[in-house]
Order: C-alpha cells, then structure tokens, then sequence
C-alpha cells in the first residue's frame, strides 16, 4: 500500500517558481512548513544545549517515550499533542531520577534500554489496540506532513515560545553549568535545579519535534544540526544561531522534497542532515 | 626452579616508546625468592620495565630472560597485578570469582559442576584467600569494599597460580598509611613463605624500605641496582640523575629524596602504550 | 493451547531464541554495551526492507546487515558510547535509510505486503512456519553454543582486561567476535519480537540477573532463565487475549521481571553504599 503522502505527488514541472507556488497553494503544506518552522527553531536551541551536556541519548530515549505518549492519547480519544507533552514529560522525569539513583554505569544503561523496549512495546500495543489495523503506526513512528492542523501548529507555537523565552532567561547560568558544574555550584549557580529544568524543556522539544518527524527519527532534527554547529564554532551565541540555521534548512529542504516526491519525510530529513555533519567534518579534517 | 637460578635478568636493555628511548643500557638481576623495589621519578618508565618483563614491550636493545625464558613465554608462571586498578561502585562480580578467573580464566567454556577439576580449583581459591586475610569479604561485591580489600583480592588473584614471579605495579599509591604497611608487610611475607620473587614499582620506598632485598631505581633513562642502602644515597642517586640530589634522614626513620628534577613531560608519552 | 500449531511454534522458536538473546545479553550489560543493541535494532529494520526491496531472503539480510554492523560497533571501539554524537547520528541516518526502504517496497509490492513493515519492526512469531522454526533454533543453539564457549576468557577480557591479556587472552579477537555474536542473536530476536524491541530482550532480563546475584554463571544461567520465562509469560497472555501483540506481551514480561528484580534490591543497594563510605 503506497504512503499516503504519495497521493499527493503531482510532479516536478522543473520550474522552482511553478514548483514552488504549487507547494504554498496546500493548506496543509504550509501548516506543515510553519510547523516545520516552529519545530527547527526549537530543536536547534535546545539541541545545541544538548549537545554540549552530552545528554544525546538521553534525548534519543525521551524520543522513544512520545511514540506510546501519541498513541494512548489516540486510543483514548484526546487530541494527540496532549499525549505526547504529557508523556515526554513525564519521561523527563523519570529519566533525572534514572539518572541520580543507578550507581554502575551498566545498571543504568540497562535500565534505559529497558525503558525504551518498555515505551516502544507500549505504543505498539496502543497502535493495535486502537487501530486493529496499523495505520497510522508508520506516521508516528517516522513522521508525516500531512494533516497538521491550524489547532496543531499554535500549540506547537506557544510550547516553542514559553520553551524558547525560558532557555534565554537562564542561558548564562545553563552554559556555566554545563561546562563547569562544581566551578558554578560554588558561585551559587542551581546546577541540579537547571538541569532538571533543562530535562523537562528536553522533553517538550522532543515532543514537538516528533510530531514532525516521528518519535525514531528526533535525532535527525534534534542533534545532528546543534552537532554541525558545533564543530563549526565553539562561540555560544553562534553556534546556538547556526544550530538553528541549519535546523531550518533541513527541515523546509526535506518537506519540499518530501512533498514534490513519493520518498517519506523522515529519510530526507536524516540524510540531509546527516550528509551536511558529514561534510563539516571531513571539510575540518582536511 | 632452584633458588639459585635467578628470576629475572636483563643485559644492557633499551625500550623504546613512540619514537623516545625510555631508558637504555639497564643491567639487573634478581635472584628468586628476592623482594626488589622499582624505584624512580614519575615518567621513569617503570611500568615499562613491567611490560618488558612481561613481554608485551618490545626490547629496542640487549637481552632479558624471565624465569629462564624470553619475556613473554612465562606467562603462566608470573603473576601481575597492573597499576591503579580499582573496580567502579557498581561492580557487582565478587572477589572469590575474580580471584577464580586468574587461575581458569583463560580456558574456554564454562565451569559445569561435577567435573574433577572444579574441586582443585575451589580449594586453591580458598587457599589463596586465606593467604591474603581476604576470605572474611571475599564473597561481598567488588564494588562495595574498601581500597585496602580489593588490593588484597587483586594480590590472591596474582598468586593463585603458584607464580614463581610477582609483578606489582604500584600497588600501594591508592592506600592510606596503615593499609600501606598491612600490604606491605603481606607481601613481604608472601615472598619468604611461598618462595617468589617480588618485582614492586612504588614512587615511595618508606613503606617497604625495611622489607626489600635490593632495589632497583630508574631515573633519566638509566638505571642503578643494588642494597637500599647503597642506591638510595645522595651519592649515587646525584650520578644517575646527573644533578646533586640529597637523602635525608627524617627523626622517624623515612628517607627523604630531595632535588631530583621531574622527568620531562613530553605529551606523547602518554599515549605510546603496549 | 498447545494443540494449535502456530503456537507450538512460537513456543519452540521463543524459548531458543530467548536462551540466546539471555546469555548474549548477560555479557552486553556486564560489558555496559547495551547502546550497540540499539544501534543494531536500526540496523536490523534496515537490513531487513534492504532485503525486501532486493527481493532477497529477508532473514540473510538482517543477518548480514547486523553482524557487520556487530563488527563495525566494535572497530569503532571505544567511541561506540551511547553518548557519541557521531555515533547516533549515523546510526540514526541507518534508521531514516530504512524509511525509505519501507516506502520503496511498499509502493513496489501488492496491497497484502504492506504489513512487512510492522513485522520487521515488531516480529511476527506467531507467523512461522516449520522451516522458519527450524532454521531459528539451529541459529539460537551456535549462538548459544558459541557464547558458552568463549564465556570464561569473554568474562576475564571484560572484567579485567590488563590481566587477562597479561595472560595471553586475545582480548580484541573476543571483542570483535562477541559485538558479531551480538548481531547474529539481534538478527534471530527481530524474527521473533522485531527489531525495535530486540532491545528489551537483551538488556531487561540480563539487568534483572545482574541484580539478583553477582556470581557470574549463574547471573548467565539465570539471565537465560528470565528471557526464556518471558517469552512463555508473553506467549501465552498473546494467546489468552488475542488483542495483545505477542511481542509487546514479551518485552512487558521481560521489563517486568527487571522492575521487580530492582525493587526487591533496592534496600541492600543502600545499606551498601552507606558501607562503602566508611
């Protein structure tokens, strides 16, 4: 059964300005590229932070926790959004306490990739449950542009901006603690507060970049982008812009992409991204 | 092997490292059942001299025997215990079965109850442990002990081959004074009653000066053997470091090495590594 | 039950792919490589629609896929950690190929082929047939046989690898061997509960034996004992309830045991710890 995203393919008529004016008289187009907006800007802030606390996988884990999120909020009749705030969420949590309580670096790992078997055999048993056929499965798990409502993109936008405002409030004292926690705890930074803090704006991120890209593919979106960034500076300010630039471009490259062809989202999206870390660093290595 | 036939001779050695020679022209020779000091700065290569003996560093120049054979060959009968090991809190493997893999850990398969040798294995590994004092713990998870039990634990594992050479690298810089001496002393003793020689790197000779045989002190690329009292001298100490260089004698008896330079600190060093 | 065939051969085909993925999995924690079982779940899913859409056995393509991947983990060697950007990132770049093998192979085959990707990603065991049983119990007992084999050297290399190579243990031969073992028995796992919850099958009941005791074999032992309890646990509340998916039911069972494993040691891991300090 072909993706529904390839019913929409009308074809390339080799005329950007003709392509393009096509791509904007679809509604649902341009919810998804303001989503997709929305979306890239969030990432690439908080993916930059990410990066340089070495929480990737962390991140990578709360990804996983929005698919079962998603799909019990579908099970249950509420919008989807709810579900995955409100289990990112939730994950953030019980990842900070993971995080202090494990005592071996093994123990804790364990505990992780239980976590996410855990979360993925969650949504898979919702998806059943919910559907009986799985439809819908593969848009939740690896992302689709299509039916992002108006109702959607402004959630999308007041969580992005609350997250966003919140970030550059406590920027200095976030970047004193992730480079040097003993240094700023003893300057009477909040080091435990800010990065529990930081988690749960971790966690809503993730739950809007899921909604794009699907809960496996946040990884594309999230780290790779910031990742890029910063190999090409170690200067917050504009590593955090670049992060973002590059967020942007990914993601308006791949929906276009996306849409003018019958390949999904998520693969444009991951090799674009991929392929851009790839060449900065071959491009320093030389 | 008799006591006669030494345990570990080396003519005019040379290692070198990552493109810098460690040290050249050492001589020595240490007799079995002897306790001998490897002594000397930081970065003096005496982890190397370990590895030389153990055959995983190539000798650049001159020849070494251990235990009658090329470095290398005797691996079954010297046991090592390398430098600054100590288990993370959440290692959850016990004492008894690290001690246990010194002496089978390198055959394939798994122990199955019932077969013969699982009796002799079981035995030996108690014996060992009550060698060392460390059976009261030694079921207790690594993890959980204290700096001075697991040092006891990794030193039955060292000996639960019967070794004819023990290779300590720096077994006590981790320990407080009192576990130094209890070690110390341990060691000593393992050496008189099971007959082995006692090969010990420590950049700090006090806690063992009264138990060694002889010593051997590395500094500056070169190497000086002989009775503590002769080597540790502000004499011979000033000609191997090539720079004057005092011993002192604190009220409590500790000798004290004042004026030796640091080795210098080239940054490949640290990662030119076997 | 028992007298339904596809049930018989779930049974049969779980309960040696659960002894592997046990043992195999007792040695991924110890060794704290629990992030190259994710890794090798991308790599699996997309092996498999590699496979698909080549028109190949789907089974030699996950086996070719996650063994190489297996041996690429372990060239890498230490940055494979689950931190390492690099690392992520192309693994995930793996799981975005796999998309589009999905994609391509859905649109290139008939309506009934479009469940191929919900069985690569979440396993249909309940789908087998003799041969398929046959084939995943002969690959289960090398797997198995090969892990006990190197067990006691692979426990000394991972412990304590300055000793074990002192004594001439082939340290990096195991490595290799091992992370390849690992791939073959993520291959065997994503037949039966799929690739995205292989994961849980190699890490939960290891974690939980891992827990339980600290004498090594029998952690092992014990290990395949709660993968192989899991699998009947989820098996059979699949057959009970047909609405629950029969690989959903295992990891459940599996994370499950794990949880209770964790609480019931959670005191003796404080007293320890304040033990420690002293």
């Amino acid at each position: 059964m072909p993706t529904p995203e390839a019913a929409v393919f009308q074809g390339l008529s080799w005329n950007p300005l003709h392509d393009l004016h096509e791509l904007f008289s679809y509604p649902f187009m341009v919810n998804a590229l303001e989503a997709g907006t929305i979306v890239a800007v969030m990432a690439g802030v908080t993916g930059w932070f990410m990066v340089l606390r070495r929480q990737t996988f962390a991140g990578h884990t709360l990804s996983i926790i929005a698919f079962p999120g998603a799909a019990a909020a579908g099970l249950a009749g509420l919008p989807v959004a709810l579900g995955y705030f409100s289990f990112c969420g939730l994950g953030a949590l019980a990842l900070a306490g993971v995080a202090g309580s494990q005592r071996s670096h093994s123990g804790e790992s364990a505990a992780i990739g239980s976590l996410q078997a855990l979360a993925l055999a969650l949504g898979f048993l919702f998806v059943s449950l919910y559907h009986g056929i799985l439809i819908g499965l593969d848009s939740l798990l690896f992302g689709t542009f299509l039916g992002i409502t108006r109702g959607q993109v402004a959630a999308l936008l007041g969580v992005a901006a609350a997250a966003v405002t919140l970030i550059a409030v406590v920027a200095r004292p976030l970047l004193f603690a992730s480079l040097d926690a003993d240094v700023a705890r003893a300057g009477g930074v909040p080091v435990r507060l800010l990065g529990f803090g930081f988690l749960l704006v971790l966690g809503l991120s993730v739950a809007e970049t899921s909604q794009i890209t699907g809960a496996l593919l946040v990884f594309a979106l999230l780290v790779t982008p910031a990742a890029t960034a910063h190999q090409l500076t170690s200067r917050p300010g504009l590593g955090i812009a670049l992060s973002v630039a590059i967020a942007l471009v990914v993601t308006w490259l791949g929906l276009a992409l996306a849409f003018f062809s019958i390949y999904p989202v998520g693969f444009y999206v991951t090799s674009l991204a991929f392929a851009l870390y790839v060449l900065v660093r071959l491009a320093r290595a030389l | 092997m008799s006591r006669t036939e030494p345990a570990v001779t080396f003519e005019a050695a040379a290692v070198r490292l990552g493109g810098r020679t460690i040290w050249r022209d050492v001589s020595l020779r240490v007799a079995g059942g002897e306790f001998v000091a490897i002594l000397g700065p930081n970065g003096a290569g005496k982890s190397t001299l370990i590895k030389a003996i153990l055959g995983l560093l190539p000798l650049s120049a001159g020849t070494a025997t251990v235990l009658g054979r090329p470095p290398g060959e005797a691996k079954g009968r010297i046991g090592y215990l390398p430098q600054r090991r100590t288990f993370d809190a959440g290692t959850r493997i016990r004492g008894v079965d690290l001690v246990r893999l010194g002496l089978d850990g390198s055959r394939l398969g798994v122990p199955l109850p019932g077969l013969p040798g699982r009796a002799r294995t079981a035995a030996r590994v108690a014996e060992v442990l009550e060698l060392v004092d460390a059976a009261g713990y030694a079921r207790e998870p690594l993890g959980e002990l204290s700096g001075g039990e697991q040092q006891r634990l990794l030193i039955a594992q060292a000996l639960v081959r019967r070794p004819q050479l023990l290779l300590l690298d720096e077994p006590l810089d981790s320990l407080d004074l009192p576990n130094q001496a209890a070690v110390a002393a341990l060691v000593r003793r393992i050496c008189r009653e099971e007959k082995v020689a006692v090969l010990l790197v420590a950049h700090d000779i006090n806690p063992i000066l009264s138990y060694l045989d002889r010593v051997v002190y590395l500094a500056g690329g070169a190497a000086v053997e002989g009775r503590p009292e002769d080597v540790i001298s502000g004499e011979t100490l000033s000609r191997l470091y090539g720079a004057p260089i005092e011993v002192l004698r604190a009220s409590d008896g500790r000798l004290v090495v004042v004026g030796q330079p640091e080795a210098p600190f080239v940054h490949g060093d640290r990662h030119a590594h076997a | 039950m028992l007298a339904h065939e596809f049930m018989r051969n779930a049974l049969v085909a779980g309960t040696f792919v659960g002894l592997a993925c046990g043992l195999v999995g007792y040695f991924v924690v110890l060794r704290a490589q629990v992030f190259a079982g994710d890794a090798l779940s991308h790599v699996a899913f997309t092996g498999a629609l590699a496979a698909a859409v080549l028109g190949v056995d789907i089974l030699a393509g996950l086996f070719v896929a996650t063994v190489l991947g297996g041996l690429l983990i372990g060239v890498l060697g230490d940055r494979a950690r689950a931190d390492d950007v690099v690392i992520g990132s192309l693994f995930a770049w793996t799981l975005g190929l796999g998309v589009l093998f999905l994609s391509l192979f859905t649109t290139r085959s008939s309506a009934g082929n479009g469940t191929a990707g919900v069985r690569v990603l979440f396993g249909s065991i309940f789908g087998l047939s003799g041969s398929d049983v046959r084939t995943s119990v002969a690959l289960a007992v090398l797997a198995s046989g090969l892990l006990l084999a190197i067990a006691r050297p692979l426990l000394f290399a991972s412990l304590d690898t300055a000793v074990a190579s002192a004594q001439g243990v082939p340290v990096r031969a195991l490595e290799l061997g091992f992370l390849a073992l690992v791939g073959l028995v993520a291959a065997e796992a994503s037949q039966a509960v799929g690739a995205l919850l292989l994961l849980g099958l190699l890490a939960a009941p290891a974690g939980a034996a891992h827990r339980l005791t600290a004498s090594p074999y029998v952690g092992l032992v014990l290990s395949a004992l709660l993968a192989v309890g899991s699998v009947w646990l989820g098996l059979s509340l699949s057959y009970l309830v047909p609405t629950l998916p029969p690989s959903s039911m295992i990891i459940a069972s599996a994370v499950g045991c794990f949880t209770l494993a964790l609480a019931a040691t959670a005191p003796r891991g404080r007293a320890a710890g304040a033990r420690r300090r002293s």
